[in-house]
């Protein structure tokens, strides 16, 4: 079970208002993804929910009980942390060991958990080593089997990939959907990148300035922004913002369309411009476009669109795809 | 070329450090050789070096003389007992400074580490009218209070430093893992902890072991410990070379053992921080 509800609660560092009034529901069994970019509050929402940090007011719920007071030991969560934090003089086996010889299980138990566990993670012939001699992609295992071994009420992920390269990354992002499958548990996951957020989620919240800006799945969020910044943060590359008289033709303050929602063309079509930077990347090519009275305006064409720097082409937008926005920045719908 | 270029440094540097260790060393190397010389070939001019009469007498001497053993003892007892009452202070301390700072932790810091930047002759004649007063004069409790004084704004410093070396995260997650205060303690924080306090420890018994201005003036005989052996050598009477380089050198002896041994535990520590 993984039921845990947000209510109300706020944060404050001496005078400064990390989290605001803020409420969640997270289901149980659900992936849940807090992005944001940095500074935002996703960390302390999450150490929060953990209780590693006390909350200045509101209530944390876990399956139906009041858990505000609760220290962290007692409230069954897992967390995997961004530097691994491993306990640099244990061996493998007794980092993984370590929650369940905290829990008391017995001997045979635990030798039983931490082999399932190494199987499961490609740890197996790793155990006796210390976490000092292991690659980084090997260190979030063992920080991933730590947190599974104990069968936790939820998982909770900071930032766990940011200190991998980016083909490792990757990887294990599928890995941790995997587990996620397999397991059914209950994943708080917290990071600054959009694309292992609309990749992983169930759900994703999307917090700015400790607020929560929208909840909702990747393609609600994707389809139906609910104001500018969710619409600037989630996708990439970003979506175009337009303002002024070509806004006001729509009856909206600004006008939103993604690069992928626009038709070329090099010999007619709805706006004009040059072709500033063209960026190739085989399957896609994405365009930079100075237009002539909205700006600079990015577009994505095929791989084999043949344009080049200096180039003038059209862009036409798919109107069902135009997203209008108020003067406050809220769409309007 | 490049190579040759950097491998000529490397010889250069090689051949400085060299230089740099045999200066620092000479003066140990001519004490102890010294020490087995005769009174007369020890003040010889031009001295030689290694092609003399080597003789035991001094060390037969400086025995009959005086109870190097009492001293020894005295020794021990001072730098054991004070390292061992510093730590008993200073861990709590730098503890609570390194995980549960305060805004004026700084300061504290700083205000200790100003302590030491007084001459302690400035503090002499109070320091000694104190102890006359509670008739702590030559006796190693006072001993042991003083170079636990003296010493102790560097045990906390030291240990400040190890004990925040030690990641957050890290105890976060025993947290997480289900650890309570006490099991925190004894799994995580202790073990982590023992390096940097072993090598504090270590440090301290040396600087209390060879510490002179404290010990010589506030002992007379019964708690002289081996700095004032040494001392009691060079008398009004005159210099007997021989004889103190052959008490320096069994003044010595038993700290550079010391250090031999755990070389790599003091060389471990004081580069704790730039090793991660
Ligand atoms: N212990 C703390 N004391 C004071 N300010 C903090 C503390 N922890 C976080 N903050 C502040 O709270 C804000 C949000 O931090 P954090 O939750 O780490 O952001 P994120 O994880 O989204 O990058 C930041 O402005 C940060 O400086
Ligand atoms: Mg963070």
């Amino acid at each position: 079970m993984g039921h845990i509800s947000l209510r109300q609660i706020t944060k404050s560092f001496g005078d400064v208002d990390v989290i605001r009034p803020l409420d969640l529901e997270i289901r149980d069994g659900e992936f849940i993804v807090f992005v944001g970019p940095s500074g935002c509050g996703k960390s302390t929402l999450l150490r929060l929910i953990a209780g590693l940090e006390d909350v200045s007011s509101g209530t944390i719920e876990i399956d139906g009980r009041d858990a505000t007071e609760v220290p962290p030991a007692k409230r069954g969560l897992a967390m995997v942390f961004q530097s691994y934090a491993l306990y640099p003089h244990m061996s493998v086996r007794k980092n993984i060991a370590f929650p369940l010889k905290m829990a008391g299980l017995d001997k045979a138990e635990i030798e039983r958990r931490v082999t399932d566990a190494a199987r499961v993670l490609n740890l197996s012939d790793y155990l006796d080593r210390r976490p000092g001699q292991l690659s980084g992609g090997q260190r979030q295992r063992v920080a991933i089997g730590r947190a599974i071994v104990r069968e936790p009420a939820a998982f909770l992920f900071d930032e766990p990939l940011s200190n991998l390269d980016a083909a490792l990354r990757v990887n294990m992002r599928l890995e941790i959907s995997e587990l996620h499958n397999s397991l059914e548990t209950t994943m708080i996951y917290v990071t600054h990148d959009q694309i292992e957020a609309m990749t992983m989620a169930d759900r994703i919240v999307v917090l700015q300035a400790g607020r929560i800006e929208q909840v909702g799945t990747p393609l609600e969020l994707y389809a139906q922004p609910r104001n500018l910044f969710v619409a600037g943060f989630i996708g990439s590359p970003k979506m175009n913002f337009i303002e002024g008289a070509e806004a006001k033709k729509h009856d909206a303050h600004t006008l939103g369309i993604r690069p992928e929602h626009m038709a070329l063309s090099t010999t007619d079509g709805a706006w004009k411009g040059k072709v500033s930077v063209s960026e190739h990347l085989g399957s896609d090519t994405f365009l930079h476009v100075q237009t002539e009275g909205l700006g600079t305006l990015t577009a994505r064409a095929d791989g084999e669109f043949p344009v080049r720097h200096g180039d003038t082409v059209w862009l036409t937008p798919q109107t069902d795809k135009l997203h209008r926005f108020d003067a406050e920045g809220l769409a309007l719908r | 070329m490049a190579r040759s270029a950097s491998s000529r440094r490397k010889l250069g540097m090689t051949l400085f450090a060299w230089a740099i260790g045999i200066l620092i060393f000479f003066p140990v190397l001519w004490t102890v050789l010294t020490s087995f010389k005769t009174e007369a070939e020890a003040i010889a001019s031009p001295p030689s070096f290694l092609l003399f009469d080597w003789t035991l007498e001094n060390y037969v001497e400086v025995q009959e003389r005086s109870n190097y053993f009492r001293h020894f003892w005295n020794s021990v007892v001072i730098s054991l007992g004070s390292t061992v009452l510093g730590l008993v202070i200073a861990i709590p301390a730098a503890w609570s400074m390194a995980f549960v700072p305060a805004k004026r932790t700084k300061d504290v810091l700083m205000w200790m580490l100003s302590t030491k930047m007084l001459p302690p002759v400035g503090v002499l004649i109070p320091i000694y009218l104190i102890f006359r007063n509670l008739g702590l004069l030559d006796t190693v409790g006072g001993l042991v209070i003083v170079l636990m004084l003296i010493n102790l704004p560097i045990i906390i410093w030291m240990l400040f430093t190890y004990f925040r070396e030690i990641p957050g995260e890290i105890l976060e997650a025993a947290r997480m893992d289900g650890a309570g205060l006490k099991a925190e303690i004894i799994h995580v924080l202790t073990p982590m902890a023992v390096p940097g306090i072993a090598s504090t420890m270590l440090l301290n018994i040396i600087l209390a072991w060879n510490e002179a201005f404290w010990t010589l003036n506030l002992t007379a005989a019964k708690a002289a410990p081996l700095t004032a052996f040494i001392a009691s050598y060079s008398s009004p009477e005159g210099l007997f070379y021989a004889k103190l380089s052959a008490a320096s050198t069994m003044a010595i002896a038993p700290i550079l053992i010391l250090g031999w041994f755990s070389q790599k535990q003091l060389v471990r520590g004081l580069t704790f921080g730039a090793v991660k």
